[in-house]
Formats: structure tokens, sequence, C-alpha cells
């Protein structure tokens, strides 16, 4: 034979358990990535922008004399930035996402598609009403389908998110109290509400009163028929709560705050438990709103964009805020300021320029006519069915506080109790991270020591859940055990914990150049 | 001179007509990292119980209660810049302000360190 | 239905774990009252993806696309030519699906995008700190006179009279229920801004005077003189801007002395979206920053000493300081705000610049073209890429028979100023990039037919 050494022979290898300083700071895909700021050459561009015609300028002698000071970057280097800072996220795409109350689902690439047709993307607020009759009726079909869903009367299209759509509601209410002349004062929420609820009513200047719960979890229906009266407007309740329980009592809570002369906010934020198996208007409230981003399934994007439509009763409908689209004959029309007055004279007024979140409405359209009336009953009862298996699965190794008091809705919620070695909720956290997943909430509702908020959703398999039933029993037990090694999690992440009390006592909230040799200007 | 304490956990150093006051060890151990402090200014007028300055730590917010009523006359400005004076004196440097007394008789109502300690033991 | 992965068996097996007979017995706790049993009237049943592709595409098609005919709206939301690769990276499911970064080791993408967007906002607003956006301009300008209520202690805002009206609308909404003062007036139709109103109006009371730049009618001022009447009066300077790419070519408000620059970010990466979702940008003086509404992230060391971001200041946030909270804000508006951030990286600060060269030549030669046009007045002297004409008849159904020519000619004062007569014959013209001479020749021509 003839010998060809010129090849390469593959070689297991060995330094098990080495750890090598590269030169780089990266690990393999683990890739450090500078500021854009830091790889600034200078007058870098990323994309041809066509030569002005010369002219003569009409900017008044404003025209800017320094430098704005930002970097620009040719599109391969954009590119690659954004792509490496991409890998360092976790996301919904990745692995399941149990952040209570927030509502971690799939986002359909449909929606994403649709909500990019050109007829949708690229038509501007202010075009002529006969222009845009297809968004319109977008608008109008989302709402319709809103409405019925929830069984009330009417919805107001235009808020941005969950927390607008509580200001918008309670402005309805507030507006509906002064028509009547009543001015009262006090907003009643819970101790277990979401933080948006008590500052959306500080911000449209009601004062704020907590109402306890029960050792059930569930609003004390006594404390609150004692505390109602003359002064107070109304209250703000979720349900399901954040506790992940339905509010049995929410008729009864309704029937008392209006003989109390009070109107109903319903926070609406966990509707994903119910859709298609109770309407929120056979409880008796009188406003509640949709998180579009949650319940509908349109993405979280890292923060937002969301969008918050608001239905209201029959007796608030009345001061829905403006602007709003209505059918007259086969054509939608847009009511803005200009004929508010013979339509809709007691309208609170406008919360928003333009008319609300059109990318939006488009997606969670999309998503509601893939489901369906039939599907969206099955993804409530997945998304219940998901977090009962967790609840039972874990109980035996968590302490779940309102476990005994029946099943939960979308989110099971555990808590701290029996944690040792001075270990807590965000030991647990960061070890579910080492695991490969995002945690839980932690620490809200605050009415839970320590508290745990685990929502599935029902886009997860049997085999997922398996797996992240596993991995926080792992952990869990850990914690029990008083396991020190959790103070170090996450080893595995990007980084390892921030220091978040440097980060506050000397905020650095942009970058700046470093001031090394030449004085500073 | 002499020391008092209330449930809300501040302490107050009386000297003449004028009080010191801060927060306990104890508090700061339960609050965790101080990193910020507001205080009042000089002049403005505090009432027993109501809100006379903000302690943060990284998660949480507390207001911190007038203990006696009075008029500010001295906000510690060095908890500006070090906060964490807080934690690691909290009864010394990390004083919160100095007031001028209106009513003497309010002190009355406070606990003595021995009352205090009982106190947070209770706790 | 294909978006459920839970197949019969498993909802079974997953029953008897539970320890339930069927799934109604998770909804024990529901009144019977309040139960429904059968389906909801009137509502479709589930559909396929192409089904559901018909459905929508046949209403995207009643609509008229932007891109397809001359185009010259403006008034708070602009048409720029958005780069590819800005919808292809906010596609990225790891940007698209994720959450608030509330879990900093495994958001550092998220983080470190939130850190630069402030700085690039920060720079171009002239600015010391900027928040990780709003829902959007309208909303970031009240955001900004509650804020100059909390640091001046005064409840009397002057709004001038070339703020976008919805943005006034807004901020008389929430004043009715606040209790704070609002003094607004209605545009004119000359060249001159409501500068010397808001300079007369200015005194011991006033909380803040809220300045558009350029104006609603495109109109720019020099904010200086606004700003030291202000700061003399104790009072603050809002400057809103609902055309960033201006400040490629003018002065930023920041160096001009205002203390709260905010405004709409949709020009840069984001699309008209028909009104949404939009970004709201909000930046400030330093001193001012525990005041701000909204996310903070800040710079600052893991455990190891590498450097990494968080969310910061959390304190003024409704989730830890409930109801003394700044503002009630949660969810923002965080994918707009990376989509704000890559186009910027693009242009950089050369494209930026040149990209407003262009805007405004383009704009300087449409002004001149559309002036010819027989009884059409340009009323301004100044203008960045937005100018407003004066018809010899009112505008709204003159943009009605544009539109019926194909031509989107303008936003109309009749539109944004219904009651208001004095405005009617009033025409704001948008003129960017993405205006061809034979573009602003086919609306100059259509003009003068519509007017004959
Ligand atoms: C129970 C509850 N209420 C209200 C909100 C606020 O909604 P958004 O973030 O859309 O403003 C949330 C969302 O985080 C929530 O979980």
């Amino acid at each position: 034979m003839s010998i060809n050494a010129s090849g390469w022979k593959p070689e297991m290898g060995s330094g098990e358990g080495m750890e090598v300083q590269t030169f780089t700071g990266n690990r393999a895909l683990m890739l450090e990535e500078p500021l854009i700021f830091e790889m600034d050459e200078a007058g870098g561009c990323g994309v041809d922008i066509a030569p002005a015609p010369k002219v003569t300028s009409r900017l008044g002698g404003l025209e800017r004399k320094r430098d704005i000071g930002i970097p620009g970057l040719s599109e391969p280097q954009t590119v690659r930035h954004y792509t490496r800072l991409s890998r360092q996220n976790y996301a919904i795409d990745l692995g399941l996402f149990p952040l209570g109350s927030c509502t971690m689902k799939h986002n359909p690439r449909l929606n994403e598609k649709m909500a990019r047709l050109p007829g949708f993307a690229d038509i501007h607020p202010l075009q002529p009403i006969d222009t845009v009759q297809g968004a319109l009726k977008v608008i109008a079909d989302l709402g319709e389908w809103l409405v019925k869903l929830t069984g009330m009367h009417s919805v107001a299209m235009s808020p941005k998110a969950g927390a607008h759509g509580e200001l918008c509601g309670l402005l309805a209410i507030r507006s509906a109290l002064e028509a009547r002349g009543d001015a009262r004062e006090v907003i009643l929420v819970p101790e277990s509400a979401h933080g948006t609820n008590p500052a959306t009513a500080a911000f449209c200047g009601y004062r704020v009163e907590n109402i306890p719960a029960t050792e059930r979890g569930r609003v004390d229906l006594a404390a609150l028929k004692a505390r109602l009266g003359p002064d107070v407007a109304g209250v703000m309740i979720t349900n399901p709560n954040t506790c992940g329980l339905f509010e049995p009592d929410m008729i009864e809570i309704s029937k008392a705050v209006h003989e109390a002369g009070g109107l109903v906010y319903c926070d609406g934020a966990n509707f994903n438990a119910i859709v298609g198996r109770v309407r929120p208007g056979d409880l008796g409230i009188d406003a509640m709103h949709i998180n579009l981003h949650k319940t509908f399934s349109t993405p979280h994007g890292g923060g937002g964009p969301g969008s918050g439509p608001v239905v209201f009763s029959e007796a608030l409908t009345p001061f829905a805020p403006l602007p709003f689209v209505e059918k007259q004959g086969d054509r939608y029309v847009l009511i803005e300021e200009e004929t508010a007055e013979e339509h809709h004279g007691r309208t609170f007024g406008r919360m928003t320029a333009f008319h609300g979140q059109m990318g939006m409405f488009t997606r969670a359209l999309t998503y509601i006519l893939s489901h369906g009336a039939d599907g969206l009953r099955q993804v409530s009862e997945d998304a219940v069915l998901n977090a009962n298996y967790i609840l039972r699965s874990l109980d035996d190794v968590l302490d779940a506080p309102f476990g005994n008091s029946g099943p939960c809705m979308h989110e099971a919620l555990f808590s701290d109790k029996d944690f040792g070695g001075g270990l807590s909720t965000l030991d647990v956290a960061k070890g579910l991270i080492d695991e490969g997943f995002h945690p839980m909430t932690m620490y809200f509702p605050l009415v839970v020591h320590g508290a745990m908020l685990i929502e599935p959703t029902e886009t997860e398999s049997k085999a997922a859940l398996d797996q992240f039933i596993g991995a926080l029993r792992s952990v869990a037990e850990r914690a029990k055990a008083g396991d020190a090694s959790l103070k170090a999690a996450p080893i595995y992440a990007p980084r390892r914990r921030l220091d978040e009390t440097l980060a506050a006592r000397k905020p650095v909230l942009a970058w700046k150049e470093p001031t090394q040799g030449v004085a500073a200007e | 001179m002499s020391l008092y304490f209330t449930k809300e956990h501040e302490w107050i150093q009386v000297e003449g007509d004028i009080a010191t006051v801060g927060i306990t060890d104890f508090a700061q151990g339960q609050l965790g990292d101080i990193v910020f402090v507001e205080v009042p200014s000089a002049g403005t007028q505090v009432s027993q119980g109501g809100d006379a300055a903000v302690v943060e730590s990284v998660k949480a917010a507390s207001d911190v209660y007038a203990p006696v009523s009075g008029e500010v006359v001295e906000g510690n400005a060095a908890l500006e810049a070090d906060p964490s004076l807080v934690n690691t004196a909290p009864e010394g440097e990390g004083w919160f302000f100095k007031l001028k007394l209106s009513d003497e008789g309010q002190l009355e109502g406070l606990m003595n360190a021995d009352e205090y300690k009982a106190f947070v033991d209770s706790q | 239905m294909r978006y459920l992965p839970l197949a019969d068996t498993d909802r079974q097996e997953m029953l008897r774990t539970i320890g339930a007979k069927s799934i109604d017995d998770l909804f024990v706790d529901v009144p019977e009252a309040a139960r429904l049993s059968g389906k909801i009237e009137g509502l479709a049943d589930h559909a396929s993806e192409m089904s559901v592709e018909r459905q929508m595409g046949a209403m995207a098609r009643q609509n008229m696309v932007a891109g397809e005919v001359p185009f010259f709206l403006g008034a708070g939301a602009y048409k720029h030519h958005v780069p590819a690769s800005v919808d292809h990276i906010i596609q990225r499911g790891e940007f698209l699906t994720s959450y608030t970064p509330y879990q900093p080791e495994i958001a550092q993408g998220t983080l470190q995008v939130l850190f630069e967007f402030q700085t690039q906002v920060a720079r171009l607003y002239g600015c010391d700190v900027a928040n990780a956006s709003m829902y959007d301009g309208s909303t970031a300008c009240w955001e900004a006179i509650t804020m100059a209520r909390r640091v001046t202690k005064r409840g009397k805002a002057i709004l001038s009279g070339g703020l976008h009206p919805h943005y006034v609308s807004l901020a008389q909404t929430m004043a009715r229920f606040t209790g704070d003062r609002l003094d607004v007036a209605l545009p004119e139709l000359t060249a001159e801004t409501d500068a010397e109103r808001l300079l007369a109006s200015i005194d011991g009371e006033t909380s803040c005077v809220v300045v558009q730049y350029p104006d609603i009618l495109g109109r720019i001022t020099d904010l200086t003189p606004i700003a030291e009447k202000a700061h003399a009066n104790g009072a603050l300077l809002i400057a809103v801007v609902t055309e960033p790419v201006a400040l490629g070519a003018i002065e930023a408000p920041g160096h001009m002395g205002a203390d709260i620059v905010v405004g709409e970010g949709q020009s840069i990466g984001v699309g008209l979206n028909f009104g949404g979702p939009y970004v709201g940008l909000f930046a400030c003086k330093e001193k001012f920053v525990r005041q701000m509404p909204g996310r903070l992230c800040g710079e600052t060391v893991d455990a190891e000493g590498k450097r990494g971001f968080v969310l910061t200041l959390s304190t003024r946030e409704q989730h830890i300081r409930r109801e003394k909270a700044t503002s009630n804000i949660c969810t923002n508006s965080g994918l707009c705000a990376l989509a704000f951030s890559i186009h910027m990286t693009l242009l950089g600060e050369r494209g930026l610049r040149d990209l407003a060269v262009l805007n405004h030549a383009r704009a300087v030669l449409a002004a001149e073209r559309l002036a010819k046009v027989p009884g059409v007045e340009l009323v301004n002297d100044t203008f960045f890429n937005e100018f407003t004409l004066k018809l010899p008849k009112e505008a709204r159904p003159a943009v009605r028979a544009l539109a019926d020519k194909g031509i989107l000619g303008g936003v109309s004062l009749g539109r944004l100023y219904p009651e208001a007569e004095a405005l009617e014959n009033g025409l704001v013209v948008a003129v960017t990039e993405v205006v061809t001479d034979e573009d602003i020749e086919a609306l100059a021509s259509a003009l003068q037919e519509v007017l004959a």
C-alpha cells in the first residue's frame, strides 16, 4: 500500500475540566460584544443616501453646530452586532418561559407576516378614511371579537398597553361619576394587585386604599363591603387574580360595589385563563382591559410594544375615549373630534395620538381567526390544565400557599417556605437559569412570602412541562437542603449575578468617552 | 443627651431642643444595601407620624416618618454622595436629619434602648 | 390546532396526575351563573394558515399603500426608507419573543441594546440621560408635563399652539382629572410661531412651557430665549420633537436649554403602521433622573467583574413604588426602540446628517414648486421637511379629491382642527427622501386641477 500521511487524524484530546482564559474573552459560541460606541470607525455608515440637490437653507439659522456623537456601522457590522447580542437573550423561541402574569405564549409567525402586509404596515394614520377601509375593518372586527368574547357592550381600541387600558377604564369611571355629580375620591385595590393598578389610580387623581386578601388568596369580601361608602369611586379587581385564582365572589363584589354607588374595574391581564369559558360581562363588571400581548399572542419584544383595548359595560359606553371606529352602512368611519358631539358627547376625550396599536391589532386578529372560537376555548383549557399539572407535580416539594383550596387557573403559585441555609426565591430563580429555563415571576404577588408565580401557558407540550418540573424539583430540593452552591448561580449564563446595588448607587445610564489622557472639553 | 426609639425603627438623639433622627441598625439590616436617601431640607416643617424622608434599597422604597414634630434644621448631605453610610453607621454618620423640637412632650411616648431591644426581639 | 401541542391522551394523563375527572373540575371556582356552556354566538371556528392569510390579505388590499402613490403626509408620523436589515434583526426570536429584561444574566442582549438606545437618544436630543422608551410621542409629552409638576411643585403648563393637536388633546383629557392647569392656544397660519405669547405667559406659577420643534406647521423657532425666560421664573422648558430626522440638521433642544426633551421616534426604523406601535423618546437633564418615568438601563459589573447591564433606579416604578410611582407605565415600546437603535446605528453621524440634508433639500424644492400653483401660498419662512400651504379653499375636501386621483397629498388642518375655521385652508405637506421629483410634479398638477 502507499501510506498517505497528508490527511489529519481526528483526536478526542484530553484536558478534562480545564478552564482556559481565551484571548478574546469569548467562549466559542458565547461571544463578548462591545458597545457600538466602542466600535465606531469614524464616519462609518450602513446606508447609501442619494446626494442632495443644492437649495437655499430654510432652517432659520438653527443649523446644528456640533457633532451629535452617534456612531455608525456598515450593514455587515450592524447585522453581526445585533445578532451577537441577540444570542445573550432567553426567549420563548428557545424554551419554556414561565413568567407568571406575563403570559409568555408562542408568537405565531403568521401574525408577523400579516402585520407586515404593506396594506397594514405602510399606511398613514391620517390618510383620508376612504383610503383605509380595510384597516378600519380590522379594528372593527377585532373589537367585535373582544366584545363578544367578554360579553361586554363596547370596546375602546386606542390604549397602548395594559396600564394605559387601566387608565382608560378609570377615566371612564371618573367621568361617569362626575356626570352624575358624584366626586368620589377613593379606589380600592387588593393587596395582591399588580403595581400598575395603584399607580394608575394615582395617575388620574385617585387616592388608593388596599383591601386585604383572605387566607385562601381571594379578595376579602367582608372587608371590602365594610369599606364601601360614598367616597369610594370603585374597585380594581384582577380576575383571575394575581395568585392565579378565580375570584368566586366576583358577582357579589360587583353587586356590592354598584349598590354602594361605585363602579367595577377588572384587570383583565389574566383573561387568557377563561376565554371561551367565562365572559367577564356576566360577572357584573363595568370595564376591563385586555392585554393583546398576553392573551392574544402579540410578541413582547423585550418589553413592548403591547396593546390594551378596554371593554365597557353599557353604563360606561357613553364615556369611552376618542377616537373609535363605527360602521355606517357598508362604510367604516373613524369618529375623531369633529363629529364627537353628535355621536358621543360624553366621551372623556383622547388618550393618545392617532388610533391605537394597529400593528398589534393585525397580529391579534390573525391569532383569533387562526384559533377561532373553538380553539380559543381549547387554549384556555390547556393553559389551566398545564398550570394545574405543574401545581400538583411540585406541591410535595414546594409550599403552595393556596394549594389546599382547590385548583388554580392559568398559573401556579409557590412560596419560599422551608428553604434552608439562607437561600431564597432569588437563588432558586438563578438556579433555574443554569438549568436552561427562564425563571418564574419572583416576589410577586406581594401577599406571598418569596412568591414564585409560574405560568406555563398552553404553548408547552407535556414533555416540556415534565422537563421543567424535573429541573425545578431538583433546584427546590437543593434550596431546601441549603445547598450553598445555589448562591453562585447562574454559573453558565453569559453573565454571573450582576451588581444591582452598584448600578443604583452610581447610576451610569449612558455611555461616555473614556476621559484618559486628554482633558474633557 | 438622651436616646429614644420608635416602633418604626427610628432613633432620636436629643440635645437641648435639637433632635437628630436616623434609622436603627435593625432597620438597615432589614432593608439591605441602601442605594438612595432623600432627606428633608432645612426649614421643612414636619409633624409627628408624617412623611419626612425616603430610604431606598435596590428593590424597595420605604418612607421614614417624623418621630416628633418640629422644624428641620439640617438634612444629612453626606447621604446624597454616600447612601451606604446608612448601612455602615446607621446610628452615627448615617443620621438622616436634625430638627428643632416643637413639643418635647412627644418624646414621652417613645421607647428607650432597652425597651426597643425588647420590641425588636419580640418581632 | 397548530399552536397547541397537547394531545388528548396527554390531557387525560395530566388530569389523572392532578386528580381531576375532567377539565370542568379545574373551573369549579367559577360561579354557576357565569359558566358558559355552549358556544358564543356569531364567532367563527379555527382556520388554516392559508385561509387566515386570505382573509387578512383581502382587508389589506382595501387600503391605499403609502409606498405605491405620491405620498406627502406627516403631522407626527413620517414615511422614511427603513433598511431591510432592521426588520430582519427585530424578527430574531431572541429579541421578538423575549420579555422585559427582569433576569439580567439571560437578557444582556436586550439590556445592552437599551443602554445603546438611551445613549443615542440622549445625544440626539442633547440631553444627559434618556429612558428605555415610552408608548409614543403623545404619551411621553404628558409624562413630561407631570414630571415638570413633580420637579417644580407647580401645576400650570403653557402649551405652544404649535404643539401637535393630538398631544394637546391628550394633555387636556388628563389635566381635567389631575387638576393641572393648561394654557393652550390654536396655531395661526403665519410664518411666526407663538414664541411671543409663550414668553409673555411665563410667570412664577408656571411649571413648564411645552414647545414643539419643528412645530405642527413645520416652523422652527430658536428655543433659547424661551428656556432663559422659563429658567428665570423657576419653570422648565419641555421640547417636543415629532420628527427626529430633523435633529440631523438643526440644533438639539437640549443644547438650547430644554430641561426635558420628548418625542416620537417612529421616523427612524419603525414605519407608519397606521399610527402604532410607535416609540416615545424621553430624555432630560441628569439632575432630574429620579423624577423620570419609565424603565432605565444602567451599567454595572457581574460577580466576576465583567461589565454588564441591568434595569436600575426601579424604585421610581409602579412595581415597587405602586401609588407613589413616577408613572404607571409597565410595558413600553421595546421592540420599536430596538428598530430605532438599529436604524440609527446604520445611519451613524454621517448618515443621519446626509439624510437630514436630503430631506430638507427635497422639501425646499417641493415648497418652491407648490407655491407656484395658482392661489397657493407657502405659510412658512422656516421649515425642515414639512411645511404648510394656504390653499384658496378648504383643504380637507381637496385632500380627498387628491386621494381620488391616487395622490396622498398632505394632512389638512381641517382634519387636525375640525372646529377652527381660520385654519381650514391649511394643508401640511411633508417631503422626505422617499418623495421623487415626479411625485412633486404629480402633486403640483393635481392640486392645480383640484383647486381650479
Ligand atoms: C396583572 C397585571 N396587570 C396589569 C399589567 C400591566 O400591563 P402592561 O404591562 O401591558 O401595561 C400586567 C402586566 O405586566 C399584569 O400582569
